[in-house]
């Protein structure tokens, strides 16, 4: 059974339609590419799934589960919300890193608070501390610990957004565009760390338009435009082998030479 | 000789009225301030007009004239006026008109420091399951903090040289007793009254560097 399920999903904003109707559902384990023009919809099906924006109409499902179903407001209510987003994970293309605090206080702060909401305080404490570390360590940020985000490179402070938002255990972590903001010598390390989650069967959404690394980490693919998902496949097929004329379209941007290497 | 330390001590002693007025307004205006600061940001349309209202009339009258009318206008105005008779009374008015002008002040710069934070701050918060008030206690505050301390240092500078102005419902501060001698023809107390100010002003812009020092650590 898939792991998420998304139904119908549409969302405006005032008068402009954005999403017009979403289907798609990710298997455990899986790793989904998002690709698609800019203003295509992409950032705003992500900010759905994490319960930053409120679809007008649809369905969300995890493990079966009706986790948000716009039609039903008992799926709605603002306590539940808070917990189902903890489903999700989400980096964000600018990271948001909290200026501060530590690296390590980045990537403990909210299983903290969540520990002290549920007693049990002292013993977790250590346990968070001690799984935020090993996380830093298997993004390679071992050493910066104690640093502060201001003193981190773009690429550096993505990786800790990446760990703080592993830290909560998501069933599913949400990449939007995460190396855009990056020089391009930096995104080469951004790129690794999530290819390494990807071969550790970590359930991800990823936004992006880096093509080669989408075709070759990604399980499945898809091709959205104006709201709708245009086509779906396997990435070497999609990509090698577009059916629909607006996806090759799309494509054959990226077909300089440059964009295919391998990071 | 006995003269100088006289005098002296009577305005020190003049002088603790101000610094009451000051700590007193600051007590009260800078809780309120942020209830303020919330309301002209309510997403409630009649209560952030309102709240707007408000600033704006507080803000573009003269403090010394809001003063007054909270003094004297419930008693003429046939309400009963609420303040007592006496030393006591006069110096409650004076910081109630005070607490309401600088909560406004203050809710402008609060206002502006809470705005200029991203919201990609609030929703990192909010994507980690952090509720409503975790957010703004452990993340965007000392953000807020940091960015308006400077503004902060200013008016509350100025507040040390406004308390001067409760004068005008017959508070004894310090200018108000240096005035006596000058009646009496001296005018040195008067001058004198300036390095009070200047004193004071001095230790407060010692702890605002001090304090921008402390938050240096981080870039918000
Ligand atoms: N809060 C909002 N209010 C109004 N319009 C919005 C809002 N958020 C997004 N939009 C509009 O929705 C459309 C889709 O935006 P979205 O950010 O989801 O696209 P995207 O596929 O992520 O694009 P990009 O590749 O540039 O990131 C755009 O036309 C955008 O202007
Ligand atoms: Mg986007």
């Amino acid at each position: 059974m898939a792991i998420l399920e998304v139904e119908n999903l549409y969302k405006s904003f005032g008068q402009t339609q954005v999403l017009k109707g979403i289907n798609f559902s990710l298997e455990q384990g899986q790793a989904l590419a998002i690709i698609g023009a800019s203003g295509s919809g992409k950032t705003t099906l992500l900010r759905c799934l994490n319960f930053l924006e409120r679809p007008d109409q649809g369905v969300i499902r995890i493990n079966g589960k009706v986790l948000f179903d716009a039609g039903d407001p008992a799926t709605q209510r603002e306590v539940e919300i808070r917990k189902k987003r903890l489903n999700f994970g989400l980096v964000f293309q600018s990271f948001h890193l909290f200026p501060q605090y530590t690296v390590l206080k980045n990537v403990t702060l909210a299983g903290e608070l969540l520990a002290k909401e549920q007693s049990g305080r002292k013993a977790a404490q250590r346990e968070i501390e001690e799984q935020a570390r090993g996380l830093l360590e298997q993004m390679g940020l071992s050493e910066k610990v104690d640093a502060y985000p201001h003193q981190l490179s773009g690429g550096q402070q993505q990786r800790v957004a990446i760990a703080r938002a592993l830290a909560l255990r998501p069933n599913i972590l949400c990449f939007d565009e995460p190396t855009s903001a990056l020089d391009p010598e930096l995104t080469g390390e951004v790129l690794r760390v999530i290819r390494s989650l990807a071969e550790k069967k970590t359930t991800m959404v990823i936004v992006t338009h880096e093509m080669a690394f989408a075709r070759d980490v990604a399980d499945h693919i898809i091709f959205m435009d104006d709201g709708v998902v245009v086509e779906e496949g396997c990435p070497q097929d999609l990509i090698s082998n577009p059916k629909e004329e607006r996806t090759r379209q799309f494509l054959s941007r990226f077909s300089n030479e440059s964009t295919w290497k391998q990071n | 000789m006995t003269n100088l330390s006289v005098i002296m001590a009577r305005l020190l002693e003049a002088f603790q009225l101000n610094c009451q007025l000051f700590l007193l307004t600051l007590l009260f205006a800078l809780p309120l301030g942020l209830v303020v600061a919330f309301g002209s940001m309510s997403r409630f349309r009649p209560l952030s007009i309102l709240t707007k209202t408000v600033v704006w009339i507080i803000r573009g009258t003269p403090l010394m004239l809001q003063i007054l009318i909270i003094y004297f206008a419930p008693g003429l105005l046939g309400l009963g006026s609420p303040w007592k008779a006496g030393t006591g009374g006069r110096l409650f008015a004076a910081t109630v008109a005070f607490v309401i002008n600088y909560a406004c002040y203050f809710s402008e710069i609060y206002r502006g420091g809470i705005q200029g934070v991203s919201r990609g701050q609030t929703e990192a918060g909010q994507v980690l399951g952090m509720t409503k008030s975790q957010i703004f206690f452990k993340v965007t505050l000392l953000q807020v903090v940091k960015r308006i301390l400077p503004a902060m240092a200013n008016e509350v500078i100025t507040l040390v040289k406004d308390t001067s102005l409760a004068r005008i419902i017959s508070n004894k501060e310090i200018i108000m007793m240096a005035q006596e001698y000058t009646a009496k023809g001296l005018i040195w107390p008067l001058f004198s009254t300036g390095l009070f100010f200047l004193a004071f002003v001095g230790g407060l812009t010692l702890l605002f560097n001090w304090l921008e020092k402390k938050l240096d650590y981080f870039r918000a």
